[in-house]
């Protein structure tokens, strides 16, 4: 029967073998971007990136909109309901516009992404390694970091924040809609305080948090399924976990930020 | 020279052996086909002439190069020199049957792609599915999937051709057509196989040579005369289809009849 000191230990190594796999994985994927780029890289992966980001980005847009004026009208209406007791109602839209832009914005992508194109890049890269088309492209004499990981990262690189941003504007449009019902608020007016109450650094923040959530999404998808051994059941729990692991790692990764920027901040 | 040499190869898997201390040669044009019983070490040997594993010791050399020991980029090359049909097909279900076979040629070489398409056309018709190049492998039975996947293995008209099990699954009379594809390809293209098979009938109508693993070892090597010669026992229990623990039918009806008279057993 192992001790509380034998179980810690285990799952210590078993967290830092994890995170040195992804760094090690990670690396790789970095210095076999360089075939998926335009231009300057092979054209096959370039198109595969292009169709990835059109799967990570385009076809995500419907549900990130949805999540973040859902999220901007919540935002709005909690924020509403304390301030409007002291007076301040139209801190809502500072609320809602620096709320979304540092904070919830690349958040609520980030955990669609990793929802929709985390599991699914575990899933079709276990399935590659259970029908062995990993093993297939090795003995063609492929990369499989260059010809299956790399335009997947880049393609994140790209739709992440692309998509951010677009949530971004719905959540701020959701408390533009919400004080224009609740205050008559005009639309062009709303808007023209939002800018006016966001900085350049908030938007910056939030751009930075998204290539990171990017980074960790795509990595613990792509790891996770290469560490499918089995069948069809292993491919199954590598998209569970990766959902898991990786919404994990971006709150930590969330806080983690957050924290930089705020001591940066002051300072 | 030999085109394989494999020399003293230890394989081991959490300290279990499986392939102990093997050595084997293949020369050029021939065909050399491996046989075994399930569990006797055949595909890790084939992983191991793939380079897709390393070995605890022992060399793997493929024309002059030892590919357990040598540099990514050497292996590429000799892997280009190989072309491989798995078990399992292992196609590219993502992609068509002519993307699957173009796909080599696409990225190892500057053909135009008229000729691709030409070249893909000509290796689909030798294993007859000419007409099926725009289905996706999921469309496919079997038996096509294997032929497709043989095809595959054509593309970059390899120096040497590993097959694994090319006939298990098919009917006799494609199973016999493959048969015929391999012995035209060796005598017309000088090409090396390594066929690994449990089909006696198959094995004996290709081989040059015939080894045979048992235990992990290569326990016999020849030529089909010699091996249908062979006075070894496990060589004979083979070939003679032996099992092992022959179930002895009069033990079984007499432990039932005690059964049934509600007499004590002793197992």
């Amino acid at each position: 029967m192992p001790n509380a000191l034998e179980i810690t230990g285990r799952g210590t190594l078993g967290y830092l073998d994890y995170i040195g796999s992804l760094s090690i994985q990670w690396w790789a994927t970095v210095r076999g971007m360089r075939a998926a780029l335009p231009l300057v890289g092979n054209r096959h992966r370039w198109r595969s990136a292009v169709h990835q980001i059109f799967e990570i980005g385009f076809a995500a847009m419907p549900m990130v909109m949805l999540l973040a004026m859902c999220s901007g009208f919540i935002l709005a209406m909690q924020g509403a309901s304390e301030l409007r007791r002291f007076g301040a109602l139209h801190f809502v839209i500072d609320l809602v516009a620096v709320g979304f832009t540092r904070e919830l914005g690349p958040l609520i992508t980030a955990i669609a992404v990793s929802g929709r194109s985390g599991s699914a890049f575990a899933a079709e890269i276990g399935t590659m390694k259970v029908t062995e088309e990993i093993d297939v492209l090795k003995i063609m004499a492929f990369d499989p970091v260059e010809f299956v990981l790399a335009p997947k990262y880049l393609a994140a690189l790209v739709a992440v924040p692309c998509l951010s941003i677009v949530s971004n504007f719905f959540g701020i449009l959701a408390g533009g809609l919400f004080m224009f019902f609740s205050t008559h608020l005009g639309l062009p007016l709303y808007f023209r305080y939002v800018l006016h109450s966001i900085e350049l650094r908030d938007v910056l923040a939030g751009l930075i948090k998204t290539v990171a959530f990017a980074t960790i999404i795509a990595q613990v998808g792509c790891l996770e399924g290469l560490r499918v051994r089995g069948g069809p059941d292993a491919v199954g729990r590598s998209t569970t976990t990766a959902v898991v692991r990786s919404t994990f790692l971006v709150i930590v990764a969330d806080a983690v930020f957050t924290a930089i920027f705020y001591f940066v901040g002051k300072t | 020279m030999s085109i394989i040499s494999v020399r003293d190869l230890v394989v081991e898997y959490d300290g279990r052996r499986v392939l102990d201390r093997v050595t084997l040669d293949i020369e050029p044009g021939e065909i050399t086909v491996l046989l075994g019983g399930s569990g006797s070490g055949k595909s890790t040997l084939l992983r191991q002439i793939l380079g897709l594993e390393r070995p605890k010791s022992g060399s793997v050399v493929i024309k002059g190069t030892d590919i357990t020991r040598c540099s990514q980029a050497d292996l590429a090359k000799v892997r280009r020199s190989i072309g491989v049909a798995f078990q399992s097909a292992a196609l590219f279900n993502s992609l068509t049957l002519e993307d699957n076979v173009a796909l080599n040629l696409r990225e190892h070489t500057a053909l135009a792609p008229s000729i691709i398409d030409l070249i893909v056309w000509m290796k689909l018709a030798v294993v007859g599915l000419a007409e099926f190049g725009k289905f996706h492998p999921q469309e496919l039975s079997g038996g096509m999937k294997k032929r497709a996947a043989f095809a595959r293995a054509l593309a970059l008209d390899p120096q040497i051709l590993v097959l694994d099990e090319p006939s298990a699954g098919l009917d006799p009379i494609v199973a016999a057509e493959l048969d015929e594809l391999i012995l035209f390809l060796k005598e017309t293209f000088h090409i090396t196989a390594l066929v690994v098979t449990h089909e006696m009938d198959s094995a004996f109508r290709i081989a040059d040579r015939i080894a045979m693993l048992f235990n992990g070892r290569c326990h016999a090597v020849g030529t089909k005369d010699e091996i249908r010669a062979s006075q070894d026992p496990r060589v004979k229990q083979f070939l003679n289809r032996i099992p092992d623990n022959a179930v002895h039918a009069p033990a079984i009806a007499a432990y039932l009849e005690r059964y049934v008279q509600g007499q004590e057993i002793n197992l």
